[in-house]
């Protein structure tokens, strides 16, 4: 399959010269970020030589700044896994604002049903469902009830996109102010905390990256080799096409908006884990921060084009780029600032590259 | 009655006020060919969209293969057997060639995974390699996607898809449109082939030569009735430009104050 062969009817074609897979411009981008800051470390006075990447001070067995990329990858490994269910989102064609309150609402919830018995050798009776028993759970309880919780929110989302003509952009708008009010509401405010040892578990340490890489491994499989992935990207390149050619347009998106609503409940379980507490205000702007990993990525906001692949890298840049920000001892107000105009610049530069494209063809 | 394939009665649909289609009885036998003309927004493409489950009739009965059907979308009408290529050509714009091809019923692996079955791209490269080949479509890559085609390859590929599931009635909206000479006759081969192998077509089509060619009858629709119906062998260009054009009406289709 090498060099030039004959497509159908005889016409020449050179395997060697297909197109650069998009995932490799982005891969590209990650690398020239990472150089930028390395290069700024270097230049600026104030960093005294410090390295962005590398290890100068001999802490590590490689020669990376294993520190920094750990930390990099934990930051983004959680955002990330909702970026893996908005990812399927804006493939239709359509957006999902309401993961980050998904996040809160899931992670009150979640965590309420994970609290222990005692703290300290006295009763924790501040615990929510301290007076029903409920506390000192096995695992699976707040894992299940969290996964329902997301299920849930993600079903109702789907339903309004698939099966009235809202938007989903308001759809999902809806869903986030009732999702945060759940939040609040739960606990009328209260934080929640005290996990079990055993939740505390998923949590901890690398745990979430080592989540956040399988979930991506396994929907790069779902995406590439499924028919729930093909439909995906038909129904965001043609819906009218899609429904034309059998598939059932509605019961697909229903169940991709689901899925994007599961993923945003074990984003919040791995966070609550994590943190050993839940707030009513967990997750704000994570919907968000994951729309820009996806479209980072080369995500096309007009669906049918992107992989996860892509989100993935998105995302590796996105841990790079606030790293950067840090290392350069920016304040955080910069951080907001670059990420907005981050977010917008990578959907300038996916408009500008489909305007080339329908020109080309 | 037991030759008869497809048979529209009294079909019908609005869009709100717009009156695309009415009262269509339309007959097609087993083996016959037969056209479909008639002025732009006449409700050709209209008509084909309510047999073939798209939409569904504001009134009106279909019988297929000799049973009264009811199609509640497009998969519905493609497993009774029938194949269209739609004058939109229902393609992804970001999908590949057998993705197209098989796109809504996919070649696969693994089936109890549900929705999440495995796609076996093995077959369907090979399959569409060989439907391409049947058509003698010029595509340099069936992996490119369609945004990167030309407009008649694009055809070719909507053609190559009924073509490659073998039905029991084929219908083609306006299939030659884009294509050049070559392609043009390429196609018509396909549709004589069709005719040898006894499988019945409807074709949409603005060409005149290409209808008296091709085609046993020809049915004019105007103004969202059929006002014709004419055997091809009966009848001169100049004549069906007259129904066309509403200039000459078949007295059984004459609806007073309408046409
Ligand atoms: N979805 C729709 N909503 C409203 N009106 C419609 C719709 N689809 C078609 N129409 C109208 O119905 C009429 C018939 O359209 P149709 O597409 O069937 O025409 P046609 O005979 O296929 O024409 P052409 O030769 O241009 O393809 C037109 O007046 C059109 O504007
Ligand atoms: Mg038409």
């Amino acid at each position: 399959m090498t060099g030039a062969t004959l497509g159908t009817g005889g016409l020449k074609y050179d395997h060697a010269k297909r197109h650069r897979p998009p995932e490799l411009n982005v891969f590209l981008a990650l690398i020239l970020i990472v150089a930028v800051f390395e290069v700024l470390g270097q230049i600026l006075p104030y960093m005294n030589g410090q390295s962005f990447l590398f290890d100068t001070q001999g802490r590590f067995d490689s020669i990376f700044n294993e520190a920094r990329l750990k930390i990099i990858i934990l930051q983004v490994a959680i955002v990330g896994i909702i970026a893996l269910g908005v990812t399927q989102v804006i493939l239709t064609g359509g957006i999902d604002l309401s993961s980050g309150s998904i996040v809160g609402a899931t992670a009150m919830i979640a965590m309420s049903f994970a609290q222990v018995a005692e703290v300290n050798g006295s009763p924790n009776t501040r615990a929510v469902f301290f007076e029903q028993g409920w506390v000192d759970l096995p695992v699976l309880v707040p894992v299940v009830i969290g996964l329902i919780c997301g299920l849930v929110a993600g079903l109702i989302n789907g339903l309004l996109v698939a099966y009235t003509r809202i938007p989903p952009f308001i759809a999902t708008l809806g869903m986030m102010v009732t999702a945060r009010g759940v939040a609040k509401w739960w606990t009328m405010g209260q934080p929640v905390s005290f996990p079990t040892d055993s939740y505390a578990a998923i949590g901890a340490g690398m745990t979430p990256v080592y989540i956040f890489a399988v979930l991506a491994a396994l929907f790069y499989l779902v995406m590439r080799h499924t028919v729930y992935g093909k439909h995906t990207y038909a129904i965001g390149s043609n819906m009218d096409a899609a429904r034309m050619s059998g598939i059932n347009v509605q019961r697909h998106l229903t169940l991709v908006y689901t899925i994007a609503g599961a993923l945003a409940a074990i984003a919040a379980i791995v966070l609550s884990s994590k943190n050993l507490t839940a707030q009513a205000g967990m997750g704000v702007m994570y919907e968000l921060d994951a729309i820009a990993m996806a479209v980072i990525g080369g995500i096309s906001l007009q669906g049918g084009r992107g992989s996860i692949i892509g989100t993935a890298l998105g995302a590796l840049i996105f841990g790079v780029i606030l790293s950067g920000f840090t290392y350069l001892r920016l304040d955080a107000y910069y951080q907001e600032m670059a990420k907005g105009a981050i977010i917008v610049g990578a959907v300038v530069l996916d408009q500008w590259r489909q305007r080339r494209a329908a020109q080309r063809s | 009655m037991s030759d008869v394939i497809l048979q529209t009665r009294g079909l019908t649909k609005h869009y709100g006020g717009v009156h695309a289609l009415e009262g269509a009885d339309f007959t097609l036998m087993k083996g016959e060919h037969v056209a479909i003309m008639g002025d732009n927004g006449a409700g050709k493409s209209t008509f084909v969209r309510q047999i073939t489950g798209v939409e569904q009739p504001t009134r009106g009965e279909i019988h297929f293969d000799g049973a009264r059907v009811a199609f509640k979308g497009p998969l519905d009408a493609r497993e009774a057997g029938i194949e269209a290529v739609f004058q939109t050509l229902a393609l992804a714009d970001h999908l590949d060639v057998p993705d197209n091809l098989f796109l809504g019923r996919e070649r696969t692996k693994w089936n109890w995974l549900g929705p999440f079955r495995r796609l076996d791209y093995r077959a369907m490269h090979a399959d569409t390699i060989a439907a391409l080949e049947k058509t003698g479509v010029k595509i340099p890559s069936i992996r490119n996607t369609i945004q990167n085609m030309s407009g008649g390859q694009r055809q070719c590929v909507a053609i190559a898809r009924t073509a490659t599931f073998h039905s029991k009635l084929t219908i083609m909206d306006e299939p030659t449109a884009a294509l050049g000479v070559q392609e043009t006759a390429q196609v018509e081969n396909i549709i004589r082939t069709l005719k040898s192998q006894g499988e019945p077509l409807i074709l949409i089509s603005h060409n005149m030569r290409q209808v008296m060619d091709l085609c046993d009858r020809i049915v004019v629709f105007r103004r969202g009735r059929i006002c014709a119906n004419l055997r091809a062998a009966d009848v001169t260009g100049e004549e069906v430009v007259a129904y066309i054009t509403g200039a000459l009406t078949q007295p059984k289709y004459a609806v007073d104050g309408v046409l």
